[in-house]
């Protein structure tokens, strides 16, 4: 009974340091999203580089699509591009922009000066189209399947090691389940 | 000296002071245009009760990022267009999960979150009615227990 007054706080402090431990490699800036396993929320804006032109949610149905939402004062944008590029070589999967809180010319100068990995992009100055995304930083970039449920979002700068196990195994899933 | 140091503390107070006013004014955009003080009274609560995702130690109330105006001045509109409380919430949740709220539901997920001040109320009452039962029960022999280690 004695042994166990001095071993209960040990005990306590060791689950304590089990949590702290776990907390040194948890990211509080993902907050996960309720929006997967749900239809893509729609919405209809205009066209970065084709003003007047609208492009729409539904533009992305029928296949596999990733959606990235950038914008030219992110850094991990900027980080993350020429990943984007070589997936857009690769003809994976059709990769769709939406360019968040941004001004048309700095965003048309990117794309020149970087090269432009976009089926299409979605320009949202307001964060209106970003809004029904529940998108609160950038980059993020989802992954839909071919109805337009939203299957994976990823939060912060895309690269091979999250496309190799997080995005890749799933497009295999809806391709296989497809054929 | 002493008396251009005072007046150079007071002038960096002053200034201080207007720069927080200003930032305050900023945080308040936009304008509470509410037809009925209840109205506002909704607007304030729900604001300070919404969390700025981007920002996350900051309620939506207190925090300049842009996402955090855009959805105040959603929340104005709905409270204006009619919508009650519960359509806000469900609103923010939709779109940024029980995260959003400084209130999170009760639900499994949440149990343990809202049971846990009873838990550690209740063991520290055992605690203290085990402790202070035992002590009452040794006081004529206080000394001894108290030497009992040594």
């Amino acid at each position: 009974m004695k042994s166990l007054k001095y071993l209960l706080p040990a005990i306590a402090f060791l689950v304590l340091v089990v949590f702290f431990y776990r907390g040194l490699f948890l990211d509080p800036r993902i907050v996960p999203s309720p929006l997967i396993g749900k239809p893509a929320p729609a919405f209809e804006l205009e066209d970065l580089r084709e003003p007047g032109k609208t492009v729409a949610m539904s533009d992305m149905l029928g296949q596999p699509a990733v959606l990235n939402v950038w914008a030219t004062w992110c850094a991990g944008c900027r980080q993350e591009h020429p990943f984007l590029m070589q997936l857009a070589r690769s003809g994976e999967v059709p990769l769709y922009g939406m360019n968040y809180r941004d001004e048309r010319p700095l965003a048309l100068d990117w794309l020149r000066r970087l090269g432009d990995p976009y089926v299409t992009v979605a320009y949202d100055p307001e964060g209106n189209g970003s809004l029904d995304w529940g998108v609160y930083g950038s980059p993020e970039t989802f992954l839909m399947d071919p109805q337009g449920i939203i299957v994976y979002k990823h939060l912060g700068p895309l690269g091979p090691k999250v496309w190799e196990t997080e995005f890749r195994p799933r497009i295999a899933a809806m391709q296989g389940a497809g054929q | 000296m002493k008396l251009v140091l005072a007046l150079l503390l007071a002038a960096v107070l002053a200034f201080s002071a207007h720069a927080l006013q200003a930032e305050s004014v900023l945080a308040m955009n936009p304008e509470e245009t509410f037809e009925t003080p209840e109205q506002l009274r909704r607007y304030e609560a729900m604001i300070n009760d919404l969390r700025c995702v981007v920002c996350q130690n900051q309620s939506v109330a207190e925090s300049n990022v842009d996402l955090a105006r855009d959805l105040r001045r959603i929340t104005r509109d709905m409270i204006l267009a009619g919508a009650t409380d519960a359509e806000i919430k469900k609103f923010m949740t939709d779109r940024y999960g029980d995260f959003v709220l400084y209130n999170p539901p009760l639900k499994p997920i949440t149990y343990l979150l809202w049971g846990a001040p009873v838990i550690l109320l209740l063991v520290g009452a055992i605690t203290m009615v085990t402790v202070v039962g035992r002590r009452s029960g040794e006081v004529t022999d206080d000394d001894e227990g108290m030497g009992d280690n040594a």
